[in-house]
């Protein structure tokens, strides 16, 4: 047990961390632009963004390998703007990691910007409040516990990333071995003890993080309902 | 000074109205539900957008099809809607200060609405009454050129829906505005309006 290298846990906090950002201001942004707008094709496109939900991550693995592999579209165009290779580096855990916990980033904040009424945002608007101002002000802090708990799920969702991971970022110690890959190879090897070190800490990790947010949510998301009223 | 001339394609019919409303008016909207009153509100505010015709208010044009079209944020209009919608989140003095042109008339606004003491208050802590003096105080604090209200009182009980009605003729006497109601109750209507308008399905009826 003395022997264990931390270095996967370190790099799965790293790399879960930076996607959970990105996917964060992303699938904020996109699900505020989105949700509350009526445009041509809008089922379609949701359907495309919520897709890596429902698709096993190796489909997804491969779908990334084709698009930054060798010959892949972005794959190449960085090889030859950048000579720069994606897959099997660093970059391409964080990328697996964005791909697969966005859905559910999307889908909370989607449902977070339509809890409340339109007209409260309109009001704003007739008091001459930018549109700026109005998302900071009014849209945000009203959907932030909705946003907070697609924070938390993205977060465990990218911690917890096997799949996709292994297709595009394969197993390079001490470069993409992160907490899952370490658990599967250490089966392989053999080497139990380290298997049931590393599952017995991402599964604390994951009952924390949604006993957490559950007690969160049921004191917050009411928060300013009538049903609150003392 | 406000003149609409609009048309506009609703589900079932043609939303066509020519008005106008003077600083003096209190204009009553009156018709069954979903003959485009509340459409004539946000055409007006630039919620919606007409298909054709011109909004104008004080000389200045808001709406002209493929001319103009204001944003909403630049038209100095107050809407007060149907359920308030008072910033949940904020206390009631952070909803009037929101858009306020002064913090002296907005105080004095809340003096005048006898809200003064809920400013720290927040909306979910209040009555439906009070909601809507905060509502309307919030909607004068901007200092508007012309006030919508979509059937403001229909929430509220007889008694305070009296009162309402007192204040709102009480603040059109002391800030002169045009002001363009909604509502469903013909003793309302009967009672605020300086004229009325009969809507069904999208057209006034002489």
């Amino acid at each position: 047990m003395t022997d264990i290298n931390l270095s996967p846990l370190w790099l799965s906090f790293q790399t879960a961390s930076i996607a959970t950002v990105i996917v964060f201001i992303v699938g904020v942004f996109l699900a505020r632009i989105i949700s509350r707008n009526s445009f041509f094709g809008k089922s379609a496109v949701e359907a495309i963004i919520l897709l890596p939900l429902v698709l096993p991550p190796t489909v997804v693995g491969f779908g990334l390998l084709y698009l930054f592999g060798k010959n892949g579209f972005l794959g190449r165009l960085l090889i030859d703007w950048f000579d720069f290779q994606v897959v099997f580096s660093w970059y391409a855990v964080i990328i697996a990691a964005v791909v697969v916990s966005f859905p559910l980033m999307y889908q909370s904040a989607a449902a977070a910007f339509q809890k409340y009424e339109p007209n409260i945002e309109n009001a704003a608007y007739t008091m001459g409040a930018s549109k700026w101002k109005v998302f900071w002000t009014i849209s945000f802090p009203l959907a932030w516990p909705g946003l907070l708990a697609g924070l938390v799920l993205s977060f465990a969702r990218a911690l917890g990333e096997f799949g996709a991971t292994l297709m595009l970022a394969g197993y390079i110690p001490n470069v993409t071995d992160t907490i899952p890959l370490a658990i599967y190879f250490a089966v392989e090897s053999g080497n139990m003890e380290m298997a049931t070190f590393w599952v017995v800490l991402i599964i604390s990790l994951g009952f924390t993080a949604i006993f957490w947010l559950n007690w969160w949510s049921k004191r917050n998301m009411m928060r300013y309902s009538d049903s609150q009223k003392k | 000074m406000l003149k609409v001339i609009i048309e506009k394609k609703l589900n079932h019919f043609n939303l066509v109205v020519d008005f106008q409303v003077t600083k003096e008016e209190i204009v009553v909207l009156f018709g069954p539900s979903g003959s485009g009153k509340t459409t004539i509100l946000n055409s007006i505010a630039g919620l919606t957008k007409a298909n054709s015709g011109i909004i104008k208010l004080n000389n200045r044009i808001l709406f002209e099809k493929n001319k103009t079209n204001i944003p909403i944020q630049q038209r100095k209009i107050g809407y007060l809607f149907q359920d308030y919608a008072l910033f949940p989140h904020l206390t009631v003095w952070k909803n009037i200060s929101y858009g306020m042109k002064s913090e002296e008339f907005a105080h004095r606004l809340m003096d005048e609405l006898g809200i003064a003491h809920l400013e720290n208050q927040y909306p979910y802590e209040i009555s439906g009454g009070e909601k809507q003096r905060v509502a309307i105080a919030r909607a004068f604090a901007t200092e508007p050129d012309l006030l919508l209200l979509d059937e403001p009182f229909s929430a509220l009980d007889d008694e305070t829906r009296e009162r309402s009605h007192e204040e709102l003729l009480r603040l059109h006497k002391l800030w002169k505005i045009p002001i363009i109601l909604v509502t469903h109750s013909k003793a309302e209507a009967e009672k605020l309006a300086s004229r009325i308008l009969y809507l069904d399905e999208g057209l006034f009826l002489k």
